[in-house]
């Protein structure tokens, strides 16, 4: 993998920060953009710009069959069964909410939901909501101290009563790999179905959602070099059939009169109103330009990242890891005694350095571990280790600032 | 001196530094000049809670003048608090409340008073103002 070559197709790592080179190591948080995403939001707002699935003119043909391809490049590259499997969203956090109202809604107070101890806010408050709508209950698999879940108890937890179990796939706070399918193949022998939180997943592991037989998917563009305010819910047909539409509105309708309405087929029950076009279009050429890298490549550079930058901080006095598991992305999460992750923030930013600093909208992780945040550093596979480097001098330069 | 003279003081001291990194070690000591709130006064009505950093303020009027005490678990937040403070400290609740703080901004640090920042910062100024009106005779 050409370094160089890819970080020449993202036109804002060239940016300079406080006059210094940019070194964006917040990742997690969101990506940045290839120049291909970029120019695809730019010709479609320049020459195919329409509303769709609601016009006979040449412009609204053109950009309905643009944004539905993007639908089918998006179901290609996951392995799902069929295009509209593959719903549009705003992001992770829509997808599941659509999920916790139109599933939730089959639900009743008998019933049981499992999430884990690591989940981002966006997968816990909603399932909250749902439980304190229907009088259903939540459930909890447990975190052991190395980030990793307590995949035994999840075992005395699961039963009949377990309606959903939805965990993330990958931490964002920590970078935990979850062993999913494991969690699935259980969860679905008691007739449980699963939706895996795929934020933080498909920009570093070759994701099939066929193979992993998971019942719903949710990811957002943003995370994985595309737009913002666009992402997906994948889902499995027959489960989506089975459930309430979530918002009403144009295009999932069929046929309204004043007093009843038939809803529209998949995917367009689920997809009220005029779509975000553009992020849907540009969402597809995000998946195209995965398509163009080799994921194999990308995992072992990211990997190659983590272990240099891991070995490098572990020289640094005071330094105390949190996520320690055996399967991690590049992700890590830390802090330096004597200092606050806000101050250490603060000079980084100064010195052309993004990382994240808190709780990462984790505070449940950070309650286990007793702390109020974390300095969180997370790679893509357009970082190096002459950023890591840089890193590293700033770090030994702000920390006796902050010392004594 | 008025808190316009103070300010003035401030900006002409921030002026030589043309580094940001020289600009924020200076930051730092000042912090360790802030007048530190009484440990005792720690208490959960007296903390503001930011999202990143964690400020704790206590606001007191003798003779018509405040008197601020504060503390931050972030340094940098306690160097900006103490700034903030040397201003208003020992003038008249009236004059306290009316003060924007505008110096922040000419010395470069108005993103540490950013709402989206969630260090504490932007809820303590308000709480200063809040003291100071409360005070007004
Ligand atoms: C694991 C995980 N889940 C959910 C989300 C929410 O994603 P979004 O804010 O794009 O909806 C994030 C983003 O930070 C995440 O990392």
């Amino acid at each position: 993998m050409n370094i160089q070559e890819i970080r020449s197709q993202f036109p804002i790592l060239s940016e300079k920060i406080h006059g210094k080179p940019l070194v964006y190591f917040d990742n997690g948080a969101t990506t940045q953009k290839p120049s291909s995403v970029i120019q695809r939001i730019n010709d479609y707002y320049a020459k195919e710009n329409a509303n769709i699935h609601r016009g006979v003119h040449t412009l609204s043909q053109e950009a309905t069959s643009a944004y539905e391809n993007a639908r089918t490049t998006i179901q290609q590259y996951l392995g799902a069964k069929e295009s509209h499997e593959i719903l549009f969203t705003k992001g992770t956090t829509d997808s599941i909410n659509l999920v916790a109202f139109s599933f939730g809604e089959l639900l009743t107070a008998e019933d049981e939901i499992i999430i884990s101890a690591m989940e981002h806010h966006s997968n816990i408050v909603p399932w909250q909501m749902l439980c304190e709508r229907k009088g259903c209950k939540l459930r909890i698999i447990p975190m052991n101290e190395n980030g990793e879940l307590a995949l035994d108890q999840f075992e005395t937890i699961l039963s009949a009563k377990t309606k959903l179990v939805a965990v993330t796939h990958i931490s964002n706070a920590l970078g935990t790999v979850n062993d999913v399918k494991h969690i699935i193949d259980k969860a679905h022998k008691v007739g449980a179905k699963v939706l895996i939180d795929g934020a933080q997943s498909i920009q570093h592991i070759q994701v099939n959602v066929q193979e992993l037989d998971c019942d719903f998917y949710a990811f957002s563009g943003h995370k994985l070099f595309g737009p913002t305010g666009i992402g997906v819910l994948y889902g499995k047909e027959e489960i989506l059939n089975s459930m309430p539409p979530y918002q009403g509105g144009g295009d999932m309708i069929k046929e309204v009169t004043l007093e009843k309405t038939t809803y529209n087929e998949l995917p367009h029950k689920f997809e009220a109103g005029t779509p975000n076009i553009a992020g849907g279009i540009g969402l597809g050429a995000a998946f195209e330009f995965l398509n163009s890298l080799d994921m194999e490549a990308v995992l072992q550079h990211e990997q190659e990242l983590l272990d240099y930058a891991t070995e490098a901080l572990s020289k640094i006095e005071g330094i105390q890891f949190y996520g320690r598991a055996k399967n991690k992305t590049s992700v890590i999460s830390f802090l330096i005694e004597g200092t606050h992750p806000y101050d250490v923030g603060t000079l980084l930013d100064k010195m052309g350095i993004a990382v994240r600093t808190g709780h990462h909208c984790t505070q449940p992780i950070m309650d286990q571990f007793c702390i109020p945040g974390t300095i969180r550093a997370s790679f893509a596979f357009y970082n190096t280790k002459e950023e890591i480097d840089i890193f590293i001098k700033a770090l030994e330069r702000i920390i006796p600032m902050l010392k004594d | 001196m008025s808190i316009k003279a103070k300010e003035q003081e401030i900006i002409d001291e921030f002026a030589i530094y043309d580094d940001w990194m020289d600009k924020y070690e200076y930051i730092i000591e000042l912090g360790k000049d802030l007048p530190l709130i009484q440990d005792d006064l720690k208490t959960e009505d007296r903390l503001i809670k930011g999202c990143q950093s964690r400020v704790w303020l206590n606001a007191e009027t003798e003779d018509n003048k405040m008197n601020f005490t504060a503390d931050s678990d972030a340094i940098i937040t306690k160097g900006i608090i103490a700034l903030l403070i040397r201003v208003v400290n020992d003038e008249t609740p009236a004059d306290v409340a009316k003060s924007d703080f505008a110096f922040i901004k000419e010395i470069g640090l108005q993103e540490h008073l950013s709402p989206t920042r969630s260090n504490g910062l932007v809820s303590m100024v308000k709480e200063m103002k809040l003291n100071a009106l409360k005070a007004v005779k």
